[in-house]
């Protein structure tokens, strides 16, 4: 697909997201609008694609592995309610908490220089449960088990972003800029550096591609992503405490960006939808729900291993040859 | 005069096994140097502790009086060094043109202009002669790994030449290349030796192709190299003939 097609699709995408939670009923559209809990599960869905972006980075364009991202969300998490508690702006804290985990996803990637594939993934392991000892200990800081409430919602240049609609809005446009900056990364000889480094490092590295350097700068970006969600789930929350950070969310994320398509580009808003989206819908099953999923998963992995996306691309492509 | 490529008492073991012992030799500008010698003589490893691949136990090697011994290969090939594998190495997922455009694109401009620049690298037009060159146009919107073998190797041998280095290592380019192809192949190389004054070192099995294409050859047998000269002095060579054909 051209940029050009692509930038379109995408800003229509973007304003029919953006109307979502809006009642049309008054411009004569016979749509009443997402009520609030709608609202906060699509703002929800958003801040997860945006920490699956992440993942895709460094799992599905770099060919690394990760199971840390649902610590750098909570590292991003931490920050923002410490610091916004504190006074501090919540500009500065989301760009602090970005660069922090830009910092720290670095030196997580200093492991992927030696070791890969399982191993590397035991490493990212190690890191996580680290940190959500941390989140769960250090009760001077974070709280402990207890967390931290009452986190408040910011303001956008004077506007009071409390209003749930608001602060979807506020979230729709960062992700769109995180989408639209990730589009860039990936499409540019960065993405392409990437790519190399998932195919053939050796070869890569033969073409003059610093493999050391784009590895790096993979699992700092994809941490970036990490915690900037992290920051933006704060306020979403407006309480936090160490449960969503453990190992099992980090285990989800990587399951998002399979199902959803890993190295694809659509595939981390499939996959965090189906993870955000998916248990509303099969509430009505209540227990039965997490067997539906888990049954999904399976189908999935044997079946479609490119994943929804992946899937999808090869039935247009064979409709588009017939 | 100075040597493009000055190698000097390499010498590398694997546990007991000595796998190359003591080689020496230079390659001047605009030679077409082949290896040659039996399986198990050498001649891989020798060319990854050249590449810096390996990290040999003993020996130097310099590019353009530069010692770049145990250089890493990015750096290597910053330097005008470039080289194909044994194996073929072709990024499957990409197109034929993105992975001619990869080839090169770390050779243009910074990392900075690399991510805000142009999406080709400013290599466009450098990828359509490749393409051209080595009559791979028809594909060029092609993913690498639908390709058959034979135009693998030559967009792999294509890709080596995207960075404009000025010396660039083979390791048998013939390996299961079709008679048609091959031919082809080496008509192209021929043709950018002439042209542009590139300088190859070829690790080859097939003898018909490497006496063809080389102005020098090397033998190496159990690590040690035990002829040097023109291919043809070379192939009458008894102590080739010897390590070829055994007692």
């Amino acid at each position: 697909m051209s940029a050009r097609n692509s930038l379109l699709i995408g800003l229509a995408l973007l304003v029919l997201l953006a109307l979502a939670p809006v009642d049309l009923n008054d411009i004569g559209v016979p749509y009443p609008g997402l009520r609030r809990y709608g609202t906060y599960i699509l703002t929800l869905w958003l801040v997860t694609a945006i920490a699956a972006m992440g993942v895709n980075l460094i799992v599905g364009y770099a060919g690394q592995e990760t199971l840390a991202q649902a610590a750098f969300v909570g590292i991003g998490a931490y920050l923002t309610a410490i610091v916004t508690k504190a006074g501090v702006p919540f500009g500065v804290a989301f760009a602090a908490s970005g660069l922090l985990t830009f910092v720290i996803g670095i030196a997580l990637g200093f492991p992927a220089l030696r070791v890969q594939k399982h191993y590397l993934a035991f490493v990212t392991l190690a890191f996580s449960v680290l940190c959500w000892l941390v989140f769960r200990n250090e009760q001077w800081i974070t709280g402990g088990v207890m967390g931290i409430r009452d986190i408040e919602r910011p303001s956008f240049l004077g506007w009071p972003l409390r209003n749930h609609i608001r602060f979807y809005w506020f979230v729709l446009g960062i992700t769109s800029i995180m989408t639209f900056v990730l589009w860039w990364i990936v499409r540019s000889p960065w993405g392409r550096a990437f790519t190399a480094l998932r195919e053939n490092p050796l070869r890569a590295e033969s073409l003059g591609v610093d493999v050391r350097l784009y590895t790096l700068l993979a699992f700092a970006l994809g941490s970036a992503y990490g915690g900037m969600a992290g920051s933006l789930y704060a306020p979403l929350v407006e309480f936090i405490d160490p449960s969503p950070f453990a190992l099992g969310p980090s285990l989800l994320f990587m399951l998002m960006v399979v199902i959803g398509g890993s190295g694809t580009f659509l595939g981390p808003f499939v996959g965090a939808g189906i993870a955000v989206l998916l248990p509303e819908w099969l509430r009505a099953w209540e227990t039965w729900y997490l067997l539906i999923y888990a049954v999904l998963v399976m189908v999935m992995m044997a079946f479609f291993p490119s994943g929804i996306v992946g899937l999808a691309t090869r039935l247009l492509a064979r409709k588009a040859r017939s | 005069m100075t040597a493009l490529l000055e190698v000097r008492d390499i010498e590398k073991s694997f546990g007991g096994v000595q796998a190359v012992c003591g080689v020496s030799f230079d390659v001047h500008e605009g030679e077409i140097l082949g290896v040659i010698g039996p399986n198990g003589s050498g001649k891989s490893t020798l060319f990854n502790c050249i590449l810096g691949q390996l990290v040999p136990d003993r020996g130097t090697v310099r590019v353009n009086g530069r010692n770049v011994t145990a250089l890493r290969p990015s750096r290597l090939n910053r330097l005008g060094v470039s080289r194909t594998f044994q194996l073929l190495q072709v990024f499957p997922e990409l197109t034929v043109r993105e992975n001619l455009i990869l080839a090169g694109q770390e050779h243009r401009g910074s990392r900075l202009t690399r991510l805000f620049g142009a999406r080709d690298a400013g290599l466009g037009s450098e990828a359509d002669r490749m393409l051209d060159f080595f009559r791979l146009r028809r594909l060029e919107g092609e993913k690498a790994g639908s390709l058959s073998y034979g135009q693998q190797k030559l967009l792999d041998a294509a890709m080596a030449f995207m960075s404009g280095s000025r010396l660039v290592l083979l390791d048998e380019p013939a390996g299961g290349v079709n008679l048609t192809m091959l031919a082809d192949l080496r008509e192209r190389l021929e043709a950018i030796n002439r042209e542009t004054g590139v300088t190859f070192v070829v690790i080859e099995h097939n003898m018909e192709f490497v006496m063809a294409l080389c102005t020098r050859l090397i033998v190496l047998a159990e690590g040690r190299i035990i002829a040097e000269g023109a291919p043809a002095d070379v192939r009458r060579d008894p102590a080739v003939i010897e390590a070829y054909l055994g007692h």
